[in-house]
């Protein structure tokens, strides 16, 4: 009985919050909702008994929004509506099509899904966790580490586009020097405007 | 059964909603008088005997206080931003061992409200999700003060949220489980056992992970007064300020019962004598907070990255690698 109402009340708030991720036009609407939505994720987790999964999905988004939050305090002024561009309503119709056509094959998939049988089912002797480790360094070593390194390229390049003038610190320099510095990037503006 | 087991779980949630609401307004005078105490001052002294009712009256004051949401602020996100931060730290009390199990009445209580298997990971991921509080309280008041302060709260979460994970990685290593119940079996033999002298290095780590979590004195930047006025809680006023400063002090008490749980042996064998022990541990690393407060002044912002990337990632990476080396031959 708690398993049902936590589950619809779970599937509630998840799509809603979705839905104002994709219709708002406030980006710290959208940015919390999304959070929300992702955390709320974790609720069907828990239910199914994948606590590791769950506790993993939480630490994992809230990062990773938390990052985007920081995007959109970059490139937004969050307490203002953004102005979005109108998009080819050719677009929207066939994304509508496709996800009504979505809908349909979610909503038939348990009829197919009753003859499918799980490769490695969850034991009750052992934990969550254990389980996870077992699978991700047994059948799936290998995707597991080339997701390793995909994250260790992208780390090396966002280091490689971040890190011009890494070894001048402002908090350690003096406010002549900081005029120097300045000065000498406006001589070099000036000679890329001049060549 | 199950009716029996809903009760008890709706009392536990009640009594540690109240028990912690309680403490995190009695924290505060604690805080001041033991401040004033290093201070050479007096601290709160006029209202009740030793200045005790001062609490009742700040919650008084607050309550009653006009609830202002200043025109130009992303309304429904500032209203729930405070309450983020309270809700988060009260959330994550669920997985916390309070005492061992004891028996009333000839019941058999466990102070935990509930015992999943993956409590540590749990506990830290939805602290961190408290840091939203402070993040979009900043972004959105529309006050440039409360942007940096926002700003600051992203940076510090993305950093120490990975100290904190790594530090704690080697004694789970160690105990083998993700569970606090577990983790106070370990060490249950005495304190030969503690993990704290086979991990030392992964305590100090926490324990300063844990000042920053919190943000407190050393690393307190998100709000920090003398520079950015009040940082997130500048355009806030009344209840959802308190609700904010009941979260803060929620959650320094809730990593003060996590760090004795995860590294100074927790309650023990269980008896009376070890409840009492982790209460003390508790009230010894709630006094820690307060005193460094007292006696260290802040760092800067760019001095927490430093001391975040290039300091205790490695040394806490290195932590890991020889406690498997170890732990392998």
């Amino acid at each position: 009985m708690f398993e049902a109402v936590a589950f619809y009340l779970f599937a509630f708030l998840t799509i809603a919050m979705f839905y104002i991720v994709v219709t708002t036009k406030q980006a710290l609407y959208a940015l919390t909702a999304l959070a929300a939505g992702m955390i709320f994720i974790s609720a069907f987790f828990f239910i199914l008994g994948a606590e590791f999964l769950g506790a993993i999905q939480i630490i994992v988004y809230t990062g990773a929004v938390m990052a985007l939050y920081a995007f959109g305090m970059m490139f937004f002024d969050t307490t203002r509506d953004v102005k979005e561009a109108q998009g080819n309503k050719f677009i929207i119709t066939g994304l509508a099509t496709l996800a009504a056509v979505l809908v349909v094959l979610i909503v038939s998939a348990p009829i197919i899904s009753e003859n499918i049988t799980a490769y490695y089912p969850a034991l009750p002797e052992v934990g969550n966790t254990q389980e996870v480790g077992m699978v991700l360094f047994t059948k799936y070593l290998v995707p597991f580490e080339v997701a390793a390194v995909m994250l260790l390229v992208a780390m090396i390049a966002g280091i490689v586009l971040a890190g011009k003038k890494m070894d001048l610190s402002i908090t350690l320099m003096n406010d002549a020097e900081i005029h120097d510095m300045k000065i000498d990037q406006k001589l070099d503006q000036h000679k890329k405007v001049l060549s | 059964m199950e009716s029996a087991y809903l009760i008890e779980t709706v009392i536990k949630i009640v009594v540690i909603l109240l028990v912690f609401s309680a403490l995190a307004g009695i924290g505060t005078y604690f805080e001041r008088k033991i401040l004033a105490f290093m201070q050479r001052r007096l601290g709160p002294s006029i209202v009740g005997p030793y200045g005790l009712l001062q609490v009742a009256a700040d919650g008084i004051k607050l309550f009653t206080k006009e609830d202002i949401i200043p025109a130009g602020v992303v309304g429904r996100i500032f209203k729930i931003a405070p309450v983020i931060t309270a809700a988060t730290a009260f959330m994550a009390a669920a997985a916390i061992p309070f005492l061992p199990q004891f028996t009333i009445f000839g019941y058999t209580v466990h102070p935990i409200v509930a015992d999943i298997n993956v409590g540590i990971l749990y506990i830290l991921g939805v602290m961190a999700v408290g840091l939203y509080g402070p993040l979009l309280g900043g972004m959105a008041s529309a006050n440039k003060y409360s942007l940096i302060s926002a700003a600051r709260a992203a940076a510090v979460f993305i950093s120490y949220e990975v100290v904190t994970g790594l530090a704690i990685l080697a004694p789970i290593m160690m105990v083998g489980s993700l569970s606090l119940i577990d983790f106070n079996e370990y060490q249950a033999g005495g304190i030969g056992n503690w993990i704290v002298w086979s991990q030392p290095v992964a305590f100090i780590l926490f324990w300063i992970a844990a000042f920053a979590e919190t943000g407190r004195t050393p690393f307190h930047l998100i709000a920090n007064d003398h520079e950015i006025i009040d940082g997130f809680g500048t355009e806030y006023s009344g209840m959802r300020w308190g609700l904010f400063f009941i979260g803060e002090y929620a959650n320094m008490f809730f990593i003060s019962f996590v760090i004795p749980l995860l590294f100074l042996g927790g309650f023990g064998d269980g008896s009376f004598l070890g409840a009492l022990g982790l209460l003390a541990k508790v009230a010894f690393f709630f006094f820690f907070f307060l005193w460094t407060r007292a006696a260290w002044p802040d760092v800067r912002p760019d001095q927490l990255m430093w001391l975040c990337w290039k300091v205790l990632m490695p040394v806490a990476v290195i932590n890991v690698v020889i406690t498997g080396l170890v732990m392998m031959f």
